[in-house]
């Protein structure tokens, strides 16, 4: 397992301070392991997104964050301070919940003012209602304010959910997939708006969702999970090109997998062999033994698609075709190596035509852009 | 037209239950309310209002009444809610539908029985006993207001707590997380969110017990022992023993006209404070 990472190996948070942190912050349900000895720290003024398979414990770091649960054992920090037996209402982060949980007995403008109402000494109504209008120009809602709850589209709520958070400008803003009940269109407006959102006001975001785009197109640095361990964190980046395991390249972008051994290690370079017998050439990722069970990785996109052969090329034959717009997506089938996902741009394919199903068709990629990769 | 016809179709057994057994010996009671009363005892045609002035000589039934039942009905919701609240939101929930169901184990035995066996225990060989012998005197329970209370919340609890409990069992327990995220110390997200929240629930409650309390006369006859008199009691002596079905009438108009009053002003207000949905104002 390479999830027992020394903080190097988890990306950096840049020069950044640290305003959170996990020491080894486990949580137990019973005999579910949700949280196993968590240790990471967030930088002040991040972008970072927890990414994992549904279960695996994202929900569960948020909410030991946040003060809903309280750690098995280990600690949570947050601005320097320890306050894993901090209750949730001292804590000075807020969180964005997945199904909003906006009250239904108050107005929009009410929700929004709750939490600043909730501050001893009471601030001064004018001040709340400054803010509040403030937050709601930001969420691009000015005027809803006396709206009741269930006067606002799914959309406008997560927007109100939002503001009713950053209005008491915390430290850290938690979201709990605070996207997956919009469709997509209206997803993809609010991730640019969430992530000028953050930009504007430098407070420091953490993420949770299991949509790989998402994570990857808005945030600093992502954390991939898996059963309660971070297995890599880095940037979006680091992630695509330089996965620690199979597990990291399967979650982050789509790839082709051939399993096989290492037959070869030079540097950064290596072999890999298939139990078929064929051999590939590969770069290195993550930590790898001559002879130990690795898999080669290759993006779509890197694979060529050819209608001859050619030296290198593996004969295949097409299996489907979904045109996706910008690119075509290709399945095809080599007799020995499995099924392949292989995505050509349409520059591309209005050069060199397009393939059928059923078609014969070559396949190819460079070495350097295919990667050996530990297997677990 | 199709459509029409099977609305009809579904209406008819309700409507012509309610047109028969109660629209209609409503009016009979209205009509009979203006008349007088046969010196055998039962009715005489007639229009006249003597009966509506004689109002004035059950007036400790009517104050009885307006006190013991509004009385009532708060001190089932004081004790009812901190029941429904821990059923609701603490207990565990593989307990939660047995404590549930013996909450309405008593609606098992006759109110008649149960009522009985108050007597035992307020009489003077139970709790007064009790009392006495612990040196604190001698106190008499049954028979006064006291007892009557007692029983009456006994009786009506159950009717307190399901709506209570149900209200908040439906309360969306994320909104508490919410509340406490956004700053807000445990009482206060009791006040702010679970309480609002669980108004509709309350209604419901004290709907149902108010007005079944306004008609009560069971347990009020039983451990009042005759002292501690109810509409509902004056009723049955007026129909039942005196005879005066007209003055019975009339006493039995006002009442329902008291609780037309009452009710409808409830409405309003919950309407008017809560300002929540009309779906939900009343669950
Ligand atoms: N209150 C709880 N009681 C018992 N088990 C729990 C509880 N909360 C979470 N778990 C378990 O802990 C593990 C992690 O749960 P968590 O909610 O953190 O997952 P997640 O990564 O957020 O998943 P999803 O993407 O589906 O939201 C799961 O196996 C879950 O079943
Ligand atoms: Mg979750």
């Amino acid at each position: 397992m390479q999830s027992q990472i020394d903080p190097g190996a988890q990306g950096q948070t840049g020069d950044r301070p640290l305003i959170a942190e996990f020491r080894a912050a486990t949580k137990r349900y019973g005999a579910v392991l949700a949280a196993d000895a968590l240790s990471f720290g967030i930088g002040k003024g991040e972008f970072l997104s927890f990414l994992g398979p549904s279960g695996c414990g994202k929900t569960t770091a948020l909410r030991m964050l946040a003060g809903f649960e309280v750690p098995t054992s280990g600690d949570v920090f947050l601005d320097g301070e320890r306050v894993t037996d901090v209750p949730a209402y001292r804590r000075p982060v807020n969180m964005v919940f997945q199904h909003y949980a906006l009250f239904p007995h108050m107005t929009v403008a009410q929700n929004i003012a709750y939490g600043l109402m909730q501050r001893r000494p009471r601030p001064d109504r004018a001040e709340v209602a400054r803010k509040v209008d403030r937050a709601l120009d930001m969420v691009r809602l000015s005027g809803f304010g006396p709206r009741r709850i269930w006067e606002m589209s799914g959309g406008q709520q997560q927007r109100v959910a939002l503001a009713r958070a950053i209005v008491n400008e915390p430290k850290v803003l938690l979201l709990d997939e605070p996207l997956a009940a919009l469709d997509r269109k209206l997803r993809r407006e609010m991730q640019i708006e969430l992530q000028t959102l953050q930009r504007q006001l430098g407070i420091t975001f953490v993420l949770v969702t299991h949509d790989q785009e998402e994570a990857l197109s808005m945030s600093d640095r992502i954390c991939i999970m898996r059963s309660g361990r971070i297995v890599q964190a880095g940037s979006p980046l680091a992630l695509y090109d330089q996965p620690i395991n199979r597990y990291v390249a399967d979650f982050v972008g789509k790839s082709n997998f051939i399993d096989g051994v290492v037959s070869a290690l030079s540097g950064e370079g290596g072999q890999i062999e298939t139990a078929s017998g064929y051999r590939f050439e590969g770069r290195v990722s993550g930590v790898l033994a001559p002879g130990a069970k690795a898999s080669l990785s290759i993006r779509p996109e890197q694979i060529d698609l050819a209608n001859s052969a050619h030296p290198g090329a593996e004969p295949v034959t097409v299996i489907n075709r979904i045109f996706l717009g910008e690119h075509t997506e290709y399945l095809v089938r080599h007799a020995a190596l499995g099924d392949l996902l292989v995505l050509v741009a349409r520059q591309a394919e209005a050069a060199a035509g397009s393939f059928a199903p059923g078609a014969a068709a070559f396949v190819a990629w460079k070495p350097e852009t295919a990667l050996i990769l530990p297997q677990d | 037209m199709q459509r029409r016809l099977s609305t009809w179709l579904l209406l008819a057994p309700a409507g012509l239950w309610f047109a028969v057994m109660l629209v209609l010996p409503l009016c009979f009671v209205v009509v009979f309310s203006f008349g007088e009363r046969e010196a055998a005892g039962g009715y005489v045609p007639a229009f006249t209002l003597a009966q509506y002035a004689n109002l004035p000589s059950r007036g400790t039934a009517f104050l009885n009444t307006l006190t013991l039942a509004p009385f009532g009905t708060v001190l089932a919701l004081l004790i009812a809610y901190p029941l429904a609240y821990f059923l609701a939101m603490r207990a565990d929930p593989k307990w939660r539908t047995l404590l549930l169901i013996l909450v309405i184990v008593p609606f098992w035995t006759s109110i008649l029985i149960r009522s009985y066996a108050w007597i035992f225990i307020l009489g003077g060989q139970g709790l007064p006993a009790v009392i006495a012998w612990l040196g604190f005197g001698s106190v008499r329970l049954i028979n006064t207001p006291f007892a009557v209370m007692t029983g009456i919340v006994y009786g009506y609890l159950p009717l307190m707590v399901l709506p209570v409990y149900v209200s908040l069992e439906r309360l969306d327990k994320r909104l508490l997380e919410a509340a406490a995220d956004l700053g807000a110390p445990p009482l206060r997200s009791f006040l702010q969110v679970t309480l609002p929240l669980s108004l509709p629930g309350v209604a419901t409650g004290c709907m149902l017990v108010f007005i079944l309390l306004m008609g009560e006369f069971l347990i009020p006859a039983m451990l009042g022992g005759g002292k501690v008199f109810f509409i509902g009691n004056a009723l049955v002596d007026l129909f039942l023993q005196s005879r005066n079905w007209a003055f019975g009438a009339a006493v039995a108009v006002t009442l329902v006209l008291i609780m037309l009053v009452t009710v409808s002003l409830y409405m309003w207000l919950m309407r008017r404070m809560g300002g929540v949905r009309d779906d939900v104002a009343l669950m």
